[in-house]
């Protein structure tokens, strides 16, 4: 097919998107040294003379690390070298102590392999490979070169830091959006981070070109970085491509560089252009030896993997009978499938379970700033407040307020219930009480419900429901008003 | 000042206090100071707080280890717990590490008094100790010429008799140069053997710590001390270590020492009396029983070109961290970070680290790596071939460990080709991972020269075998005095 270049505006584009995304490893060690690798302390206080690069100072490989990269290869499907090494990266940066990278250039720990989405499509990895993390620069004020002071900790500086780097195979920003989730409900099932992107422990670069419809070409690629949430991603391809359509469509080219994503202007602007790519120097480090990892190690490592999102989601399907979206959502994060699980165990009420996790126990976290591992609810109280509501005990509107209590503060609801008095009201004299005030206070609902509001009707249990607080048996409050309504 | 192994035995025995022993040698450095500057600083407190702790563990029945009381120099490379450790340079000119190299570690290990830090060329990188950022050392057998390099000031004080051993580093023959021109025993040992941390990096596959020390007995103790593998150099081999003394004879009964035609044709081109300084040296050998074979490596003659593309390219990335931002010299600018790094570096380093840190640079360069660094990594491997073969048919290689006695100050600094060319007999042996020795071998135009061993992998004990043979049979490092020396040899 050929195109006239006056008919550009009419041409389609489709992007093609892949995506470098780093990953922080959850281990007790540095990569190379012995220093604690935790997050959010006091600057500069978790370094030695390997991380700080001092003169003399050698690295060791954590082994540990290595082990929760191949993994992670493991589960998504990739094959682990019997061989691989680390190179340095030469480049000066402040936050670089020695001012190279001990990366993986041609050797990396693993290959191939795939993350699947939830609809069943398989984005091809290209590598997974093991680095170590740079500290942080802390700016007095603007940009680097215009700051009045800059400061470095090297906290970070040595962490051991995974990049996996997908193949071109994303077709739209939703679609990244959906292999991160994907990529970080495996990892955070096998533990090797703990995956959140504002901490920085999740970190992703984007790559993206636009190409005619239907075509195989090869646009040229932007990569975009400076990423700090899924959210972030998914708008700053949004943008990216619309901007590419746009310099296409006016019949100009994409220039190849860098560009960074502005949350707050939401767009992204030219950092680096091809001319001013670095030449990082690549060689093997001379200071480390290969790694060999033998067949059985690798079989250990795979015999130790836990059952991953997707094959938990096709299980909970089967066993549980719950919809594709709450088997989905539930299996997102191994924290939540396993809870789940632990309620279902002892209340028997899967779909119950389901909706209390991802309706009022969501709320409730978001509202407290928790989340299900940092809450002391366990999951026996939540199964103990579900089998209340089906046992008449509680109301549902009742048992909503206690489940907040129960979210934050992770008491017994058997004790929030009697210590609030929210046990529910089933005793007919009391019902019918209720019910008479309700119609003596509200002569319209009434007579609006006389002549055919069934709305009306609805009210006037809402009524009841609140002058109760929520304890009073909704059902019989229905019958209670029916016999007395007519 | 006498053998190390003999101080020891004095100390041990009580005849002679560790103290007594620190203040002879601090008190011959500090008299030869001024003509030899072969130290960038002495421990002269630190050194005698040990020596007293020592004569107290002495006291009360303790036996301190091999190298109890023994006064020994380190080479300014070694990184000592607090104290001022330079490399030769004016950018780490400040700089006091928090902690000690391994290798200094176990020398304190074996009872050893480190009495100070020796002069160096700046990063180890030079062959004549004429690139030390503090000013040259000069050799006790000629002061107007050089003591070699790059661990000249260890050389230096060594040949003088102020200290009985040093430690030195060899990366193309830094240790075995220097010793050479200073008429003393210096072993590098086979890669992996020692470990490198707290060494600070010149060219981490190349680099190797080593003793220099006045008679092979004392080199063979001191490499018993410092070997063994160390969990904190990846680098460093699992390998057990000997007894290097028990190797140590008096016959080369039953040992193949070859002899490499294409080094003796180099010495034979290079220095005529050089060269028949080595004939009556391998004549030495066979009249204490060895064999001599022939035996051929065909790609030393590419050793050369091929050390000058893998140091400087480890060294360009191994030196890229001094840059003013945590330790060491900085200097101040209004201007961005990157003006303060390459005004702190182009300050901070001399001449021939720049030189070498361009080259580097240059050879890991995309669109050059493939045909420098690769290449080079392949002819090093052709190279370690060559030494497999040949060890299938000997021994010990015997070679001459330089093509030239100690030349004069400034005679080779105009010139870097011909100062990389004093490397030529030292380099295929670090290139290739293997022990190689300089033993004193005689006198070319009255000075000295040493003569070379070199052993498969690990096979320091066999090395130093030969040499002991050698030395006990020929005695030329006794046979005359150096023109500056310490008062105790007078």
């Amino acid at each position: 097919m050929t195109r006239v270049l006056g008919a550009a505006q009419a041409v389609a584009y489709e992007p093609v998107i892949g995506l470098e995304v780093h990953v922080e490893l959850a281990t007790e060690s540095k990569m190379f040294c012995g220093c604690r690798n935790r997050f959010g302390a006091e600057p500069n206080t978790l370094v030695c003379p390997v991380c700080l690069g001092l003169p003399g100072s050698l690295p060791v490989v954590n082994r540990r690390a290595v082990e929760l990269v191949c993994k992670t290869g493991l589960a998504l499907g990739c094959s682990i070298a019997h061989v691989s090494k680390f190179d340095r990266k030469n480049y000066f940066y402040p936050d670089m102590p020695k001012n190279y990278q001990i990366s993986q250039y041609d050797m990396p720990l693993a290959t191939g392999g795939a993350v699947t989405l939830p609809s069943g499509k398989r984005i091809r990895l290209t590598r997974i490979h093991l680095e170590e993390d740079t500290g942080k620069n802390i700016h007095g004020g603007g940009a680097m070169a215009a700051a009045s002071a800059t400061l470095v900790d090297y906290n970070r500086a040595g962490v051991p830091l995974m990049e996996i780097v997908s193949q071109p195979d994303l077709t739209s920003p939703d679609e990244a959006g959906e292999y991160l989730a994907a990529l970080k409900a495996v990892l955070s099932y096998l533990g090797v981070s703990d995956v959140k992107m504002h901490e920085g422990s999740l970190r992703c670069d984007a790559n993206v070109s636009l190409r005619p419809v239907g075509t195989q070409d090869v646009g040229t690629k932007i990569e975009i970085k400076n990423m700090n949430s899924f959210r972030s991603v998914v708008r700053a391809l949004q943008y990216e491509i619309q901007r590419q359509t746009d310099v296409l469509r006016a019949g100009e080219r994409v220039v190849q560089e860098t560009r960074t994503w502005d949350e707050e202007r939401g767009l992204t602007y030219a950092t680096r252009s091809k001319e001013q790519a670095h030449d990082y120097r690549y060689f093997p480090d001379p200071d480390l030896v290969p790694l060999h990892l033998d067949d059985e190690i690798v079989a250990a490592w795979r015999a130790e993997l836990p059952e991953l999102p997707l094959a938990k989601r096709d299980r909970f399907l089967a066993a549980y009978g719950l919809s594709r979206y709450e088997a989905d959502l539930l299996t997102g994060e191994r924290t939540t499938a396993e809870f789940f699980e632990a309620v279902v165990a002892h209340c028997g009420e899967p779909k119950a379970a389901a909706n209390w996790l991802l309706g009022d126990v969501r709320r409730a976290l978001d509202k407290h700033g928790l989340t299900l591992d940092a809450t002391r609810m366990r999951p026996e109280h939540l199964a103990t407040l579900i089998c209340q509501v089906r046992d008449g005990v509680v109301s549902g509107r009742a048992a909503k307020e206690v489940c907040e209590i129960l979210v934050r503060d992770g008491r017994h609801p058997a004790e929030v219930v009697a210590e609030r008095n929210l046990a529910q009201v089933s005793d007919r004299v009391a019902i019918e009480a209720l019910v008479g005030e309700v119609i003596a206070a509200n002569p319209e609902s009434v007579a609006a419900y006389r002549t055919g509001k069934a709305k009306a009707f609805e009210f006037l249990v809402g009524q009841a429901m609140k002058a109760s607080r929520g304890r009073a048996n909704v059902e019989l409050v229905r019958t209670a008003l029916r016999a007395r309504l007519g | 000042m006498r053998c190390g192994h003999e101080i020891r035995e004095a100390v041990i025995r009580r005849q002679v206090s560790a103290e007594e022993v620190t203040r002879a040698a601090l008190a011959s450095i500090e008299a030869l100071e001024p003509t030899l500057h072969a130290y960038l600083c002495l421990l002269a407190e630190r050194a005698l707080k040990h020596a007293r702790v020592l004569d107290q563990r002495i006291a009360a029945g303790d036996d301190p280890g091999p190298l109890a009381g023994v006064p020994v120099a380190v080479k300014d490379i070694f990184c000592v717990a607090g104290e001022v450790t330079t490399a030769g340079s004016k950018i780490l000119a400040n700089f006091r590490p928090p902690y000690s190299a391994t290798a200094v570690e176990r020398l304190e290990a074996a009872g050893a008094i480190i009495i100070g830090k020796t002069n160096m060329d700046e990063f180890a990188m030079g062959s004549s100790c004429e690139n030390s950022a503090f000013g040259e050392t000069r050799n006790p057998w000629d002061p107007s010429r050089v003591p070699g390099g790059s661990s000249g000031g260890s050389a230096s004080t060594v040949g003088a008799g102020s200290v009985p051993i040093a430690l030195g580093t060899d990366t193309g023959g830094s240790i075995r140069e220097p010793a050479s021109f200073c008429n003393i025993v210096g072993l590098k040992p086979t890669y992996g053997r020692v470990s490198r941390y707290g060494m600070i990096a010149f060219a981490s596959s190349l680099d190797q710590a080593g003793p220099m020390t006045g008679c092979v007995r004392d080199a063979a103790i001191t490499l018993g001390a410092i070997a063994g593998h160390d969990p904190r150099d990846a680098t460093s081999v699992d390998e057990p270590v000997p007894d290097f003394c028990a190797g140590l004879r008096t016959d080369l009964n039953g040992i193949r020492i070859g002899i490499v035609p294409e080094f003796e044709e180099h010495i034979a081109q290079s220095d005529p009396d050089m060269a028949a300084l080595y004939r009556r040296a391998y004549e030495d050998l066979r009249a204490l029983g060895a064999q001599l074979v022939e035996v051929h490596l065909p790609h030393v003659r590419y050793g050369l070109a091929t050390y000058y593309l893998i140091a400087p390219a480890e060294c360009s990335s191994n030196l890229a961290r001094y840059d003013g931002v945590r330790y060491g010299l900085r200097v101040e600018t209004d201007k961005d970070v990157y003006t303060m790094f390459e005004q702190t570096r182009a300050a901070g380093f001399g001449p021939e680290v720049k030189r070498r840190i361009i080259l580097g640079t240059y050879a890991l360069s995309a669109g050059y790596y493939d045909a420098y660094y690769l290449r080079a990594q392949k002819v090093r491997t052709l190279i370690k071939r060559d030494f497999d073969d040949a060890f299938t048919q000997c021994d010990v290689i015997a070679s001459p460990a330089v093509s030239c006695p100690a030349f004069a100050l400034g005679a080779k600094t105009a010139d870097p080709v011909a100062m990389y060319l004093m490397d030529y007999f030292t380099i295929p042996m670090s290139l290739a991972g293997v022990p190689a020795l300089s033993v004193p071998a005689g006198y070319v135009r009255d000075l000295p020269v040493g003569l070379q061993l070199t052993g498969p992998a690990f096979a320091e004990a066999g090395v130093l075998g030969v040499a002991y043979a050698y030395e006990q049979a020929t005695g030329h490092a006794q046979s005359r005095r150096p023109a500056v020396m310490a008062a105790a040899h007078r």
